[in-house]
């Protein structure tokens, strides 16, 4: 189980998350040919500068209004990104597999960075559950989303901190991680590809076509 | 979730079209819209959204409804868009009536929700594919399809015949020469430096408005000119039923009429919705990346003319006054700040509102709504009590709206509430302050 987990499923949660995001990518780009004012509309200086004012904490307005939401929200995309990528365990594999290396995070750095993402990941459960208006637009899915992004956060802390049967958790720790990859492109967690394409058009509609900001 | 019933409005534009639906006509017209009309926008949007909620706070309708969730941008998505989707061959037609109620009389496509959500995601537009749904389908508000109805056989959105237009314009040019000696209303002179154009309500309700240009236009000695035949209307409701064939001809009409009569630019009234249609909408959708003749707001063409001492202020306003920032040129053209210049130039207690800028709210009517007419009056009133709330906090007297839904909409508020205030168009201030030289004056 362990050797499946740890090579082939590894192999195939990449290639599917690569070439997934390639595919949704390719498909924007070319309806997005057929959307006729998308293409002659967009301009680089109002794309980037709707970007910047949405990539820094705090620099729209409505990340002043909330506050709480946009501390979090930062937090939990940062670490969810790095921690991945620079964990020390993480990087042995590669290194392993492919002989590739780069600097890692400390143990303590992972470890918290890690706890980080599991809070946050509570924080946003309460709040889909507390708010009205958010509940009213939650669907299953939603929770289920969640919860793959939150699960290979959970795991990895768990396998580090030996809470329950090691061998166990990391087993479930790289399946929760391989789906987490392999769904990103077919699932709304692909917003984190649509991001920057969908403020870009909104800042170049705003800044060129309207005259006026967007945040 | 124990939220109060919507009240039921009985609209015939609704109510009577309803029973003619079956759910293979819904099916046809959904899956033709969906798969032909919208492109990436709209799939991209789809599959970003992440169900936040985010952008709820955006929405006056939102904050006005004590922030019941039906009425959040995403909401509204989620009770039509969503729904369609999901049920795409299996809609039955009371969906469709709700879809309507939602996309044509609770959203403004003010598109403030757009500066909220995180990912830019344009709520205003996923509303208007719902309004092309509904549009293709008959089910429009029956006001609203009225003035549709009424572009499409006249070119101009109140039945306006011809010689009432002519009639109405040389009438208002003898009163702007009761006070002017100067104050002409050129008809189709060719090669004028401006092209004026006006929503069908000015020369059907609000004629002295038309009068007042005169004689701001004599003041200022301005080259311009009005066409007397159809074009002259730069207003289009059909942008906003989701009628998009007649929105096209409409805009075709009002643009070829400057070009008949070679103009150098347009100048539009002050009307936003107006501006939104002639500026980007009609163009969009006839495939014009610009406006094939120069067009400006009026906001735009005071700002000129008191700038450049065209027209000189004689004294100032003395009474505070406050401003309602229209979307469509404020957010949909960074008029802002030349708004807030010519109040500067013209009064003297100027009180702003907040929020402001790019941030204000909708006057709630603009977007169709008010169009929709008297049976949705209430719950229009009511979904903008964040506008009277925040008008009462400017403690001005006078709110100056430069556009016409935002001149009706505010009054409704203004009276619902009690605020105790006047609304009035810029051009109503400067006939106040403007100098007239003595040689002209009667
Ligand atoms: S009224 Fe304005 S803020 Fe509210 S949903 Fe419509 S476009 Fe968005
Ligand atoms: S439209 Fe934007 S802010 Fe609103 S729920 Fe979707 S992602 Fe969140």
């Amino acid at each position: 189980m362990y050797e499946f987990v740890s090579g082939p499923l590894v192999w195939i949660a990449f290639i599917v998350f690569v070439s997934g995001m390639v595919y949704q990518f390719v498909t924007m780009l070319r309806s997005a040919k057929k959307d006729k004012v998308i293409y002659p509309y967009m301009s680089l200086k109002y794309s980037l500068r709707s970007l910047f004012h949405w990539m820094i904490p705090f620099a729209s307005r409505n990340m002043r209004a909330r506050y709480e939401v946009t501390i979090v929200t930062f937090l939990f995309h940062i670490c969810l990104i790095l921690v991945p990528i620079f964990l020390l365990a993480h990087i042995a594999m590669f290194e392993f597999a492919w002989g590739l290396k780069w600097g890692a995070l400390s143990q303590v750095a992972g470890t918290y960075m890690t706890i980080i993402v599991v809070l946050a990941s509570l924080f946003f459960l309460i709040r889909r559950l507390m708010m009205p208006e958010i509940q009213f637009v939650t669907y299953p899915s939603d929770y289920l989303l969640l919860a793959v992004a939150a699960a290979p956060f959970f795991t990895g802390l768990a396998a580090n901190q030996q809470w329950f049967d090691y061998q166990t958790t990391v087993v479930v720790h790289m399946i929760t991680g391989s789906v987490m990859l392999m769904v990103i492109p077919f699932t709304r967690l692909s917003h984190m590809l649509f991001f920057p394409f969908t403020r870009a058009y909104m800042g170049s509609e705003f800044g060129a076509v309207r005259n006026a900001k967007d945040w | 979730m124990g939220l109060p019933a919507i009240p039921i409005v009985s609209d015939p534009g609704l109510d009577e079209t309803v029973k003619e639906l079956t759910p293979e006509k819904i099916a046809n017209v959904v899956n033709r819209i969906l798969d032909n009309e919208t492109a990436a926008r709209f799939k991209v949007y789809m599959k970003t959204c992440v169900h936040c909620g985010l952008c709820s706070d955006a929405c006056h309708w939102f904050l006005s409804n004590d922030r019941d969730p039906r009425f959040s941008p995403v909401g509204k998505v989620k009770q039509t868009l969503w729904e369609i989707i999901r049920r795409k061959d299996s809609l039955n037609p009371a969906f469709l009536k709700e879809c309507s109620r939602i996309a044509h009389t609770e959203c403004n496509v003010c598109r403030r929700c757009s500066m909220y959500c995180p990912f830019g995601i344009d709520i205003a537009y996923m509303i208007m594919v719902v309004r092309r749904i509904c549009s293709e389908l008959g089910m429009v508000p029956q006001f609203l399809q009225d003035t549709v109805n009424s572009h499409s056989v006249t070119q101009n959105q109140m039945w306006v015949k011809q010689d009432e237009w002519i009639d109405t314009l040389q009438w208002q040019e003898e009163e702007a020469r009761g006070e002017i000696k100067t104050a002409r209303i050129p008809l189709d002179k060719e090669g004028a430096d401006v092209f004026y154009s006006v929503i069908a309500p000015e020369p059907k309700i609000l004629a002295q408005l038309i009068g007042n240009i005169a004689q701001i236009m004599a003041v200022a000695k301005v080259d311009w000119t009005m066409p007397s035949f159809d074009g002259w209307d730069n207003s289009n409701m059909a942008m906003y039923s989701g009628d998009f064939e007649t929105m096209g001809r409409v805009e075709r009409y009002h643009h070829e009429a400057a070009l008949k009569l070679k103009a150098r630019r347009i100048v539009m009234g002050e009307c936003g919705h107006a501006f939104r249609g002639a500026a980007y909408d009609g163009p969009k959708w006839l495939g014009w990346r610009q406006p094939p003749i120069p067009l400006i707001h009026a906001v735009d063409f005071y700002h000129e003319l008191i700038t450049t001492g065209r027209i000189k202020i004689a004294k100032k306003f003395e009474t505070p006054v406050t401003v309602q920032e229209p979307c469509n040129i404020v957010r949909g053209r960074g008029l802002g700040q030349k708004l807030r210049e010519i109040i500067a130039a013209t009064c003297e207690d100027f009180r702003p509102p907040d929020p402001d800028f790019e941030h204000n709210y909708c006057c709630g009517a603009g977007g169709g709504a008010i169009n929709c007419g008297p049976p949705w009056k209430t719950s229009r009133v009511k979904g903008n009590r964040v506008k009277a709330e925040q008008l009462a906090a400017t403690k001005a007297k006078i709110i100056i709206t430069p556009c016409h839904n935002c001149h009706s909409g505010i009054e409704d508020i203004v009276g619902g509430y009690k605020l105790g205030m006047h609304v009035k168009f810029f051009s109503e201030i400067l006939m106040e302050v403007m100098e007239i030289p003595d040689e002209i004056k009667v």
